[in-house]
């Protein structure tokens, strides 16, 4: 993680409209991304959280409020066509529901999918897939079908479908909702294993809060508007107010409150399991 | 239940034929279907007969599966014989007179041939294309033996993307009407008894959902297919470039030797075996 900016985001506004009201979705929104960083954003449904990610590779425009990436204003009405593909590459998205992604009946062509609409040349797009699935650990399924493989697999294509593209960011919009545990930590180790290796600045977006951990920085978004942003430590002490936010907390830290209340003295920043076995054992030193 | 059907037939193997190109197989069938209907002489059929097994055998498919797909239009068949034989009108004395039912020599043999070509027009095609080609290959083949007529602006390029994402999701609507029935089922819906009507009422329940969640997909696919920056057939590569190999052409030239050979009994045999 570097101190570069790569997402500026400044007093964003956005709201649907139909022909009776108007909805705001994001009120005067700011946030500014680092290069490399790995950022969760926690929020409950109707919060903008995803609406804020189809901003970012311009799949809506902005009502007010500029969006920079590396330095480039992609608001600005005067981008032209190229920019706006150029974007799209640059900032990769994976979805929620696996099925609803992949293009193509082999998973190999889904992968070459996204170069090829980029116009690389044949056998740079063969190298990239090919690199693309070893990454992932879905070399294996080259030629099989996505519909006979299991819903982290097919997420697992997804992402590879974007890596083909070489992005800098990739942005996971509620990826790993639709899948198991099995599933779910296939992603989870494949996201960090991209943010902490391969330098890809990641946007996690997520419900589950035992994934937002595993994040640099937890955003929470409420309404809207950002009304928590720190280290997961940080965010995490404060059960209460997440609770009031309709947003739950990880399990061990839910575990611990409920100690603390019972007017047991634990630590309010406990995050994964491990921290909490030693703290438990810290609480009766060995005689 | 439903997940059982597979969708086309195509046998994946490693075979001469599976190997060949698309775009020279599509070729290959429509001059075969040329040389079928131009074979007039039972000689040619022979011929033809051959040529047909020898594919079946190339192709390393097993007889078995290849005659499972007569099956289907055995009545078909049998009905076109059985027309041919009774109706064809001879020059010579009838070899059976009973009442409305007369067969003549002309009539055997054109029930025999017309027995014939259907057959080997089916399995023909199907062993060349359906079982030795997937899906995909085949829209490509198609994609690019229609790409001339992309300057004529025929969105060519279009009609293929739309057939492939419609083939990638075969599977998908199949499992998803599969979980629904089983869903109306849970509440009570009947599928299996009544008559034509109430059944076609009972799946009324199982299309809407269908279509609502198919609508979706459309949409959420859509939007993945621009973030990953799709913009038509403009300026777009493939990664798999069709190369015509030796024996693309080797096959080609075999066929058109053969619709010489279907030529030449036609027009000599006669002479030779002498009917």
């Amino acid at each position: 993680m570097s101190n570069i900016p790569f997402i500026q985001i400044e007093n964003l506004n956005f709201s649907y409209e139909d022909e009776s009201r108007k909805l705001a979705v994001l009120k005067n929104l700011s946030l500014t991304i680092e290069k490399g960083s790995f950022v969760a954003i926690l929020g409950h449904n109707g919060s903008g959280k995803s609406t804020l990610a189809k901003l970012l590779n311009l799949m809506l425009l902005p009502d007010s409020g500029r969006i920079l990436i590396d330095g480039v204003d992609i608001t600005d009405e005067n981008l032209d066509e190229d920019s706006l593909y150029e974007i799209r590459r640059r900032i990769g998205m994976v979805f929620q529901n696996p099925d609803n992604q992949l293009v193509a009946t082999v998973v190999e062509e889904d992968i070459a999918f996204g170069p090829e609409n980029l116009g690389v040349e044949p056998k740079e797009i063969r190298r990239r897939v090919d690199a693309a699935m070893e990454m992932l650990g879905i070399s294996e399924y080259a030629d099989h079908s996505p519909a006979k493989l299991s819903g982290g697999q097919k997420q697992r294509v997804a992402i590879a479908g974007v890596i083909a593209m070489m992005p800098e960011c990739i942005v996971f919009d509620e990826a790993t909702a639709m899948l198991d545990p099995k599933g779910r930590s296939e992603v989870m180790d494949a996201i960090t294993m991209l943010n902490r290796e391969k330098g890809i600045t990641v946007i996690h977006i997520t419900h589950n809060m035992e994934e937002a951990v595993l994040a640099d920085r937890v955003v929470v978004i409420h309404d809207g508007q950002i009304v928590k942003d720190g280290t997961p430590r940080q965010v995490f002490s404060n059960v209460e107010e997440l609770v009031s936010r309709e947003l739950d907390v990880p399990q061990v830290t839910k575990l611990f409150h409920l100690l603390r209340q019972r007017g047991i003295s634990v630590a309010k920043d406990v995050l994964t399991e491990e921290e909490a076995v030693k703290a438990l054992l810290d609480l009766h030193p060995k005689k | 239940m439903l997940k059982d059907i597979t969708f086309g037939q195509y046998f994946p193997g490693n075979s001469f034929l599976h190997k060949l190109d698309p775009r020279v197989k599509i070729l290959s069938v429509i001059l075969l279907i040329v040389w079928i209907f131009m074979a007039n002489h039972i000689l040619s059929y022979a011929l033809l007969l051959v040529t047909c097994f020898a594919m079946i055998f190339m192709a390393k498919l097993p007889f078995k599966t290849v005659f499972r797909s007569i099956k289907g239009i055995i009545l078909i068949l049998l009905i076109t014989a059985l027309i041919n034989l009774f109706m064809t009108k001879g020059q010579g004395s009838p070899l059976l007179d009973y009442g409305p039912f007369t067969i003549y020599e002309e009539g055997i043999w054109r029930a025999v041939k017309m027995f014939l070509r259907i057959t080997i027009l089916l399995v023909m095609t199907s062993v060349v294309l359906t079982y030795t080609t997937s899906p995909i290959a085949l829209t490509d083949g198609i994609e690019r033996l229609l790409s001339p007529l992309a300057v004529m602006h025929v969105p060519v390029h279009d009609f293929a993307m739309m057939m492939s994402i419609a083939l990638r999701f075969i599977p998908t609507l199949i499992e998803e009407t599969d979980k629904i029935m089983s869903a109306q089922k849970a509440r009570g819906a009947d599928f299996t008894s009544g008559g034509i009507v109430k059944r076609v009422k009972a799946l009324l329940p199982v299309l809407i959902p269908l279509f609502i969640s198919a609508f979706r997909r459309a949409e959420e696919l859509a939007t993945a297919m621009e973030c990953r920056c799709y913009r038509g057939g403009t300026g777009r590569t493939r990664m798999k470039i069709l190369k015509l190999h030796i024996s693309d052409g080797v096959f080609l030239g075999a066929l058109i030797l053969l619709g010489v050979g279907v030529i030449l009994v036609n027009a000599y045999a006669g002479a030779i075996v002498g009917f």
